[in-house]
């Protein structure tokens, strides 16, 4: 063969995409670039008097008490899945922000934006799955607003809850306030949402009678901040848990380490991962959570949050090890070392 | 899960691992052909487990990563009509071209749609008579009999809104050009065990006599790939150079002769550029002049775009094992997954982003 003209040398890149001009759809994955917009377009503009910025919720002194507010937009496709809804799906989200900075859910704000067209059958199903989640959450939808989009303004129905909550004196939880000696729990098994929705997409049709996790969370951790000392608590959402946890080792400066065979995965969620070529642990969760909590009060926690029924499958995962230069580590099933990073942009299947 | 944790087993991976440590005397370079095993060695750390004497070069098996750029921008182009449903395996949106990439496309009002099979985007066809829908037909023995299997429905179907953009390459052109190079450092081979399951690996005996290098067919997962390295040390360390099937359960040595036979019937061999390489003689595969009709090339007209690229990024000498991503001056600078100067940096499969994710990048 002829490899005498061949130019290794010579080899040119492309040029680099160094500044979009337009929003693309991973500025809303939940991953890096999710978390580049926010920090170098919002938060410049609007986030100088937000304190506590990067967390679920944020923290509001009023008359010697402290509320949480946060809020979500939530758009799904299919708006119906395997375990949940759009409508189950809005309340939980907003649910369980204010549930990781340790508040008790008051109430929510719910604004519907509905494309024309769509069955009133479909908006009912929404709505009552909406107050049926409210209602085991124990909070109340205290105002909403409607707005109609003509045909093509917006795929269907998207949902946008605001909440406000309380938080109860001597809690204080927030995803800096992670420390050497912590254990890291998670409190169920990893992916199910973001496979479950996968399965229904157009084109996958794998079959799997797995079903979204998605859950109310405010419970289960009303009873863990009763059982012991918990210094983070975060949902693993958009982005999976280890976008979550490089989040959360550079608000507090620590580094983390996992073991993976401790990390619980359904079978059908590996088997889906292997087929696609995703990774467990960037999956989104929408009823799962991850809690730091002192070595000395880890058992009584997971004691307590295996007898939830969120919580079954509750399991320690890993510890901070040390303070320093952000990392999170995962020692592998056959004990090798990889370092997790956040989700890059959107989630792409693999070629082969 | 079946048939995967029995090659995850901790207790088999170090007994292998022992087996390699002393089999190993002196310093050897290995290459791993395909970018899934690349990945496979990082996500589980198996590339620090392996004693220091063998040194693992990453091959240019990324499909992904050696489509060259002005193809890349023939897909921008024909992807940005408006009557054009441009359908691709996901990992090809993230790839840059001149100025752009699918994504921004797609945020501009393209119509662009990751599909997991080929067959959906005949099936796309097929529900939209109106519009055109074109398929990235990009990857090596591994994909090109369900992207040629397409073409061979379209024809069926009577399609004439179904085109393919083709970028196919094949594996043994470019061991040879590896192989071939004078800076060549390759001394033996972990043939790519996808690929052998398609083709066999009947093509690799003249290599491994011509170049005196050992050819193991390796698997993907940690005890298949270490018992490539095992396999590659043994010859090495007594100076055999033969061709070894590791990955009994996926290959034999013909392969998949059904497959072969669609390849064939739709494709035949092409001179092929290669990103970071150049071109290589009858490296890859184009669609015969009986199927010119479903040429999405000539179809939009779009084969005289050229491009022009940076001169950062080192993914030549990357894809053929010369360097190590590390020691790139953009790594983790300029170039990160997220705006990646170079093709390794995009794929999942790139050597760059493995590392990057894996191992050594990854810092805020």
């Amino acid at each position: 063969m002829q490899t005498d003209d061949l130019d290794f040398e010579g080899y040119t890149c492309p040029l680099p995409i160094q500044q979009r001009e337009t929003v693309v759809l991973g500025h809303g994955s939940g991953g890096k670039l999710s978390h580049d917009l926010l920090t170098r377009l919002f938060l410049p503009e609007l986030g100088k008097a937000a304190p506590r910025a990067l967390d679920d919720a944020a923290l509001l002194g009023l008359e010697g008490a402290r509320l949480a507010l946060t809020t979500d937009s939530h758009v799904v496709a299919p708006l119906f899945f395997p375990g949940g809804d759009i409508g189950r799906l809005a309340v939980c989200g907003t649910v369980n922000d204010l549930a990781m900075v340790g508040a008790r859910p008051l109430a929510l704000t719910s604004a519907f934006i509905i494309e024309e067209g769509l069955p009133f059958e479909t908006l009912q199903r929404v709505v009552q799955s909406m107050q049926s989640a409210a209602a085991e959450a124990g909070v109340f939808i205290a105002a909403g607003d409607t707005k109609v989009v003509q045909k093509g303004g917006a795929d269907g129905l998207f949902i946008t809850t605001s909440g406000v909550g309380s938080v109860p004196p001597g809690v204080e939880v927030s995803g800096a306030n992670a420390r050497p000696g912590d254990v890291v729990i998670v409190s169920g098994t990893l992916g199910d949402h973001g496979i479950a929705v996968l399965s229904q997409r157009e084109g996958l049709g794998f079959e799997t009678d797995l079903q979204s996790d998605v859950a109310p969370l405010n419970g289960l951790v009303a009873e863990m901040l009763a059982a012991g000392e918990i210094h983070v608590l975060r949902d693993p959402t958009r982005g999976g848990l280890a976008t979550t946890l490089v989040e959360i080792s550079r608000q507090s400066q620590v580094v983390i380490e996992l073991r993976q065979e401790a990390i619980p995965v359904k079978a059908q969620v590996r088997a889906a991962c292997e087929m696609l070529g995703f990774d467990p642990l960037y999956i989104a969760n929408e009823g799962k959570l991850v809690a730091f909590a002192p070595e000395k009060d880890a058992g009584r926690i997971l004691e307590t949050m295996r007898k939830h029924r969120y919580g079954q499958e509750a399991a320690i995962i890993g510890r901070v090890v040390e303070a320093g230069s952000p990392q999170v580590r995962l020692k592998t099933a056959i004990g090798g070392t990889r370092l997790l990073d956040m989700l890059p942009g959107e989630m792409l299947p693999r070629i082969c | 899960m079946k048939y995967i944790d029995e090659y995850r087993d901790p207790a088999k991976v170090h007994a292998l691992l022992d087996e390699i440590r002393a089999a190993v005397t002196r310093p050897w370079v290995l290459m791993e052909i395909c970018g899934g095993q690349t990945h496979a060695f990082l996500h589980h750390g198996l590339d620090e487990m392996l004693p220091p004497q063998l040194e693992l070069v990453h091959g240019p098996g990324c499909p992904v990563c050696v489509t060259p750029l002005e193809q890349i921008d023939r897909a921008l182009a024909i992807a940005a009509r408006p009557e054009v449903i441009f359908t691709s395996y996901g990992d090809m949106l993230r790839v840059p071209g001149s100025t752009r990439d699918l994504f921004a496309v797609r945020a501009a009002g393209g119509d662009v749609r990751v599909v997991y099979s080929p067959l959906e985007a005949v099936a796309l066809a097929e529900a939209h008579p109106d519009r055109q829908v074109v398929f990235f037909a990009i990857g090596f023995e591994t994909t090109a009999p369900a992207n040629a299997m397409a073409v061979l429905q379209a024809r069926q179907k009577g399609l004439k809104n179904f085109s393919v953009l083709v970028s196919h390459v094949r594996v043994p052109p470019a061991m040879e050009a590896i192989l071939g190079s004078p800076s060549n450092r390759v001394q033996a081979f972990l043939a790519a065990g996808h690929v052998c399951a398609v083709m066999g690996y009947h093509e690799y005996p003249p290599i491994a006599e011509k170049y005196r290098v050992p050819v193991v067919v390796t698997g993907f997962e940690p005890v298949d790939l270490l018992r490539g390295a095992l396999a590659a040390v043994r010859q090495l360390e007594v100076g055999r150079f033969e061709v070894e099937n590791a990955y009994e359960r996926a290959v034999t040595f013909e392969g998949n002769r059904p497959a072969q036979a669609v390849i064939e019937r739709v494709f035949q061999p092409v001179d092929r550029k290669w990103r970071g390489i150049g071109v290589i003689p009858q490296s890859g595969w184009g669609l015969r002049p009986e199927f010119a009709e479903f040429d999405a090339e000539t179809r939009f007209a779009v084969g005289e775009i050229s491009t022009q690229e940076s001169p950062l990024c080192i993914a030549g000498e990357i894809l053929q094992g010369l360097k190590k991503p590390l020691q790139c001056s953009a790594y983790g600078k300029q170039c990160t997954p997220q705006t990646p100067l170079g093709a390794p940096m995009v794929s999942a499969e790139g050597a760059c982003a493995a590392y990057f994710r894996y191992h050594k990048g990854a810092q805020a």
